[in-house]
């Protein structure tokens, strides 16, 4: 029986070369992948060299899947950070015909509308770091953090209102205020979200999570602004100064976004398993978008991405009472900067060969980045253009960034979403222990509280991408300009 | 034999499990998903679950027959320490799953991590020899 079995199935040499022989250089920040076989058109990867060497042929294997399917237009994308996913690669973004394209649940990936939110406060780095181990405490006993650790008890009925309204519910029943909402990709509520799409089962996974944190990548994060890139832009975003404390939440739908998009990878394999088996990757199963099926998802999708910004909402609300308690600083002078999702599909106006068309933009993280004077944009960022949320990983800087009008023209208004794995949860595991990162990032004055040391060791820094390298072929592409850079003061893990 | 192996997978997780027949390598999947996040040997037999699943083919199967431990983790916090399987196959193709499972709630262990989902990325139940092997990779 097989023991030796390498972590990479591309690790073959001769086929990596030949793959990358294959890619057309378009300039020093991107890379097209030439039509072939049954892609119906190329791909695009925004990546420099350094970021080339790392990425698997595997992901570009993906790319190319992704242009097969029906209906895409354009390009098939991915993002700085690319990595490996299911079906679609991670950083994939992918644009089909609103009419006579597809949806796919693997496009959009299990946690729908994971996404990060951003909050900043008018404290100064000298006064938090003092008390930053109250805080961490304080916030960890707020938040339900980890595994076996459930939210909010809501009612069944409950349940759906937040699926209908996102954010907007908790707003309604007090918690947050009404200016949050605006600051949110799609003012936190998603339209057309009908929960009697989402299953029984999705409920009973959703019921007991609403305001929890979850395990693996999500986190909470305490940051100090570390460089302003942009003042006129941070200015308008709230960031005032070098050494001002920001907040990070990165967390998605929990088990009812997880639960929607299998389920509905079961209908769709069900609705048509002939194409199903000569998918050339399973996970890249999809409904037409004429479909009745597709609706269904898409409905489904929408009550779980609203699920997902009122669970964001109301960490917000904990993290607020946190420093209201340790600081006594007043909560309504913690703004929320902008709330992003990263796993999500939308519904959205492109110019694809100078045409404006209808088109369900995939994105499997990677963040939706729009330019200055976009209507779906509020007033505050009318001049400025979308704030982007980069998160490193732990313990590396993160990025505040800015969406563009190049975007709009190469990468369907999308960057990065984050630094992008390099190992795998269970490589970390075995290399690195969790007590003893923990010792070094006190060294450096970054502490950790988390659930356990196996989720610290996973998350271990050296596991991921450099992230400034990722926001800097953003940057140079011209997809999301960078605006600050943050550095993380105090985690919070489940 | 080997019950099951953990392989890496750069964002998720993979296992193998075998078995002499595909009762047992499914057995074991069960087994090396939980793995994953904790070895079932150190779970104690506190509390059984029935599970029934049917599903259109094999693959389809171990994908319903693991989302179902999935769903009892999230729900019930449920941890596994070990089970029974019985698989019946039904006209036309289709499978039936009956299995009795023993385990205890996570709350009473040190835990880290989720499982997200069941993937079909390179699944593969395959026979070589006598010997049955389940290849998955699960989101975490």
């Amino acid at each position: 029986m097989a023991h030796n079995h390498s972590n990479n199935r591309s690790d073959n040499k001769a086929e990596q070369e030949d793959l990358r022989k294959k890619l057309k250089k378009i300039n020093d920040n991107i890379y097209e992948v030439p039509r072939e076989g049954a892609m119906k058109i190329p791909g695009r990867i925004f990546v420099n060299e350094k970021l080339l060497k790392e990425i698997d042929t595997e992901t570009i294997k993906q790319v190319m899947n992704a242009a097969t399917l029906p209906g895409v237009l354009g390009y098939s994308i991915a993002m700085p950070d690319m990595h490996r996913g299911y079906g679609f690669s991670i950083g994939g973004v992918v644009a089909s015909d609103a009419e006579n394209g597809m949806i796919s649940p693997g496009g959009v990936g299990f946690d729908i509308n994971c996404g990060v939110r951003f909050l900043v406060t008018a404290l100064r780095k000298e006064e938090v770091e003092k008390k930053i181990n109250e805080l961490l405490n304080e916030i960890y006993k707020l938040v339900p953090c980890g595994v076996g650790e459930g939210g909010e008890k809501i009612s069944k009925e409950d349940l759906d209102e937040v699926m209908k309204k996102g954010a907007e519910w908790c707003v309604e029943k007090g918690y947050g205020y009404e200016e949050d909402l605006k600051h949110c990709e799609s003012n936190g509520t998603i339209p057309g979200a009908k929960p009697e799409y989402v299953s029984p089962t999705a409920r009973k996974r959703g019921v007991g999570q609403l305001g929890s944190l979850g395990a693996g990548n999500h986190f909470m994060e305490i940051q100090v602004v570390n460089k302003i890139f942009n003042k006129e832009i941070a200015q308008v975003f709230g960031i005032k100064e070098e050494g001002q404390i920001c907040v990070m939440i990165h967390c998605g739908s929990r088990g009812l976004g997880h639960q929607v998009c299998s389920d509905y990878i079961r209908e769709m394999q069900k609705a048509d398993p002939v194409t199903f088996e000569n998918l050339p990757d399973k996970d890249l199963v999809y409904a037409k978008t004429n479909s009745e099926l597709a609706k269904q998802y898409i409905c489904a999708m929408n009550s779980a991405a609203n699920f997902a910004f009122a669970n964001r909402h109301m960490i917000m609300v904990q993290i607020r009472k946190a420093f209201n308690k340790v600081f006594g600083v007043s909560e309504k002078d913690i703004k929320l900067v902008y709330d992003i999702c990263h796993n999500m599909a939308k519904l959205e106006e492109h110019n694809i060969d100078g045409k404006m068309r209808k088109v369900y933009v995939h994105r499997k993280g990677a963040t939706r980045s729009f330019p200055p004077g976009h209507p779906e944009l509020p007033e505050e960022y009318q001049k400025t253009g979308q704030p982007i949320m980069i998160p490193g990983s732990m313990g590396t800087a993160s990025y505040v960034l800015v969406g563009t009008e190049d975007a709009m023209k190469q990468s369907f208004g999308s960057t990065a979403h984050g630094a992008g794995r390099l190992m795998s949860r269970h490589e970390a595991n075995q290399r690195f222990r969790g007590e003893q990162i923990k010792k070094e990032l006190e060294v450096q004055k970054i502490y950790v509280k988390a659930a356990s040391w196996k989720g610290v060791s996973e998350e271990a820094p050296k596991a991921y991408k450099d992230v400034d390298e990722v926001v800097k072929v953003s940057d140079a592409a011209g997809i999301g300009n960078l605006v600050v850079r943050v550095v993380p003061l105090g985690v919070v893990k489940g | 034999m080997i019950d099951y192996e953990l392989i890496g997978h750069t964002a998720d997780a993979e296992f193998r499990a075998y078995g002499k027949t595909l009762e047992e390598a499914f057995k074991n999947s069960a087994k090396a998903m939980y793995a994953v996040l904790i070895d079932p040997k150190e779970i104690k037999s506190k509390i059984t679950h029935k599970i029934h699943v049917e599903s259109e083919n094999r693959q389809a199967l171990l994908y319903d027959f693991l989302e179902e431990f999935i769903v009892l983790m999230d729900v019930e916090g449920f941890m596994l320490h070990d089970l029974e399987v019985h698989i019946d196959e039904k006209n036309g193709g289709r499978l039936e799953i009956d299995a009795v499972v023993t385990g205890d709630v996570n709350t009473n262990y040190k835990i880290s991590g989720d499982i997200k989902a069941v993937t079909y990325n390179d699944m593969k139940i395959e026979e070589k020899k006598g010997i049955w092997m389940c290849q998955v990779v699960v989101d975490i």
